[in-house]
């Protein structure tokens, strides 16, 4: 067996080089004339480190990084292939501390495997969890996926088995399963990195989902700013569809499920469920009412689950190693693990699954090591742009879904977005609010006609036309937005305006704001 | 270019493309991205020889079409540079690269240089926020921009 170089083709290590450092590698293999074969990995999800590339040696796989394509060379004449030492070497990939300290369960194989391999996948346990669900009846599985606790890793935290369950009850001709790889938080690339490094897990997810609620179609809706997710899922797809993954009868059993891959077009609420469903059947992206649940009328009016893709990607393991393994992982009602995305001005920045229950300090000041600036940190936004910015007083808060929302905030996808202190509270509500003016659907007129006046008032406070009047006229409006709104986007805008307001008082004075406006 | 392309030629052209949708469920949207693949831009007269194929009204489309961001009703210049905007770049001085960018081209967003090379455009997050700021010159992803690294950029797509 010749030797393999890993180099990933995660779009987040091609935006730092690694396509270069590829080519780089491949023209050294022949130059030397060494047997090696040149493997594109997804990311381990250790940005500062990236390119990283990594070799597999007989003591196992030894990582270098940050590489440059002028590193290669030398990496070459040092001996790299052997695991030697070299000025870039970090050692062995699985002591590095940021990932010897986290639970891979959703992530296990992410920045392992070859993507598009199924061999691979299935080397390292893949299908394992489909192989038993094909086994069983629909009803268990939806049980055992019901008790392993697993919440929509979306950011409505809704347990995913009853979701499943209202499904599986629903009668019909047709039914769907769609996933929502609409990943548009600032500060999440989970999604994206699943699709780019392991999307048959993905793809089992799926199977499993649709085996446990009689849907045979599914589809995953995912963003035109991911092409390189798009690329690797489109093309995961046929491989699992002529590995028999997909299709009738998979796996040889009597149960049939396809799949399509679907691209958004830029719009930000599209992530919402309903918005998404009406995008998925050509329409204006606008939010739906509920009821009625999409779980009993969905995609074409008919029952359709439609999960996050951590949701889905965490199915598999639940499948194989029982509900059990995975509830004993976490805490409270947060049960399982959470791949946590460290993200904005941090020095350590990337993904980090680890149980529910570190607290947000830990993850910021221990894990993700400050800022990447070296300033304090000031604050930080989690949960993207609907997401409350905490000040440090809150840093003890435990990654849950129940301990932020008893402080105001919400995990949502998982981003930590950091900043150091040069951030201006002001400037970040009023930037919530033009994102909502900019985003918004338009049906519901809180979100639509609130957004723009709030960022006017804001305008007004930073010009000092009577400060505490808008201050104030400020929390009414954000009391409208968030009970008038049909969605999130409207409802949840006001989290970040108004944690900004609540822990951050001193930025709302009247002077000269920095906006570059759209 | 699409400018010269004749009504009888964008029938044939955009007819195609929904031929080829047509046992899409719900193709609106894989039709446009395939239309404005096609043209670099979704032309006014395709709206109509697309509702005529799904047997929607002109309306129809063109609300949809207008929705989203993506779709652009005319051309762009030979390059669109994107420039995430959103949170996690902010915090790693998204701001001051974006300044820095209409500055340098003269445009404001969504506006095309003089030259005709480049178009600009904001983008409310790339996936990089763990490498940020993030920009997007056509398919080439760059993490960790800054303003030498956007003029070297918009130097390549000049030449």
């Amino acid at each position: 067996m010749s030797l393999k170089i890993y180099v990933p083709l995660d779009s987040g290590s091609i935006a730092l080089g690694a396509d270069d450092v590829a080519t780089a590698v491949a023209t050294e293999i022949g130059k030397r004339n060494i047997d090696a074969k040149l493997v594109r990995n997804g990311s381990r999800g250790m940005y500062w480190l990236e390119p990283m590339v990594e070799v597999e040696t007989p003591t196992g796989r030894f990582a270098y990084g940050p590489v440059t394509p002028k590193d290669v060379a030398s990496l070459f004449d040092a001996d790299f292939i052997a695991g030697s030492d070299h000025a870039l070497a970090l050692g062995p990939t699985e002591e590095i501390p940021f990932l010897k300290k986290q639970t891979r369960l959703t992530f296990a194989r992410c920045g392992i495997i070859d993507p598009l391999s199924i061999e691979d996948y299935r080397a390292y346990e893949g299908f394992a969890g489909l192989d038993k669900a094909v086994t069983m009846k629909p009803a268990d599985i939806v049980k055992q996926v019901t008790d392993s606790g697993l919440r929509g890793r979306g950011g409505a935290g809704f347990p995913t088995g009853i979701k499943w369950n209202t499904v599986l009850g629903a009668e019909s001709s047709q039914k769907y399963i769609v996933c929502n790889a609409d990943e548009g938080d600032s500060g999440t690339f989970a999604d994206r990195m699943i699709m780019e490094g392991e999307p048959f897990v993905l793809i089992e997810g799926m199977a499993i989902a649709g085996i446990a609620t009689g849907a045979t179609k599914g589809y995953l809706y995912t963003r035109s700013e991911y092409p390189d997710a798009i690329r690797v899922m489109e093309e995961a797809v046929k491989v699992a569809r002529a590995g028999g993954i997909l299709g009738k009868n998979i796996l040889g059993s009597e149960y049939d499920f396809d799949m399509e891959v679907r691209t958004g077009a830029g719009a930000y609420v599209c992530g919402e469920e309903t918005s998404l469903l009406n995008s998925l059947e050509g329409k204006r992206g606008v939010v739906r009412a509920k009821p009625p649940l999409p779980a009993l009328e969905g995609f074409m009016g008919r029952p359709t689950v439609v999960n996050n893709v951590l949701s889905l990607a965490s199915v598999p393991i639940i499948m194989d190693k029982g509900a059990d393994f995975y509830r004993d992982f976490g805490m409270g009602r947060s049960r399982g693990t959470i791949p946590i995305q460290l993200a904005g001005n941090i020095k350590f920045g990337g993904l980090f699954e680890t149980a529910f229950g570190l607290t947000l300090g830990e993850l910021v000041d221990d894990i993700g090591g400050g800022t990447a600036t070296g300033r304090p940190v000031r604050a930080v936004q989690v949960g993207g742009p609907l997401g409350a910015y905490f000040p440090r007083d809150l840093f003890d808060t435990p990654f849950d879904y129940e301990e932020f929302a008893k402080r105001d905030g919400l995990i949502g996808h998982a981003g930590i977005v950091v900043f150091d202190d040069s951030v201006d509270l002001m400037k970040q509500a009023r930037f919530a609010m033009e994102f909502c003016a900019i985003e918004s659907c338009g049906k519901c007129t809180p979100c639509r006609i609130g957004a723009v006046r709030g960022v006017e008032t804001v305008d007004k406070i930073a010009q000092g036309d009577d400060p505490d009047g808008q201050i104030e006229l400020l929390h009414d409006l954000c009391d409208t937005m968030k009970f008038g709104s049909l969605c999130a986007l409207g409802g949840f805008t006001p989290y970040p305006v108004l944690s900004a307001l609540t822990h951050f008082p001193e930025d709302f004075k009247p002077r000269a704001l920095d906006i570059a406006a759209e | 270019m699409s400018l010269s392309v004749t009504t009888e030629e964008m029938s044939v052209r955009v007819g195609a493309i929904v031929d080829a949708c047509a046992e899409l469920e719900g193709p609106l949207l894989p039709i446009l991205h395939d239309v404005q693949k096609e043209f670099g831009f979704v032309p006014q007269p395709a709206l109509q020889i697309i509702a005529g194929r799904l047997n929607l009204s002109r309306a129809e489309v063109h609300g949809v079409a207008s929705f989203y961001h993506d779709f652009r009703e005319k051309h762009p210049g030979r390059h669109v540079l994107k420039i995430c905007r959103a949170e996690a770049c902010q915090s790693m001085g998204a701001d001051r690269v974006a300044d820095h960018a209409r500055r340098t081209l003269n445009v404001d967003w969504h506006e095309t240089t003089n030259d005709d090379a480049i178009t600009l455009e904001p983008v409310y997050c790339l996936g990089l926020c763990a490498c940020a700021p993030a920009a997007l010159m056509d398919d080439k992803l760059v993490g960790r921009v800054d303003e030498d690294r956007l003029d070297t950029l918009i130097a390549e797509a000049r030449s």
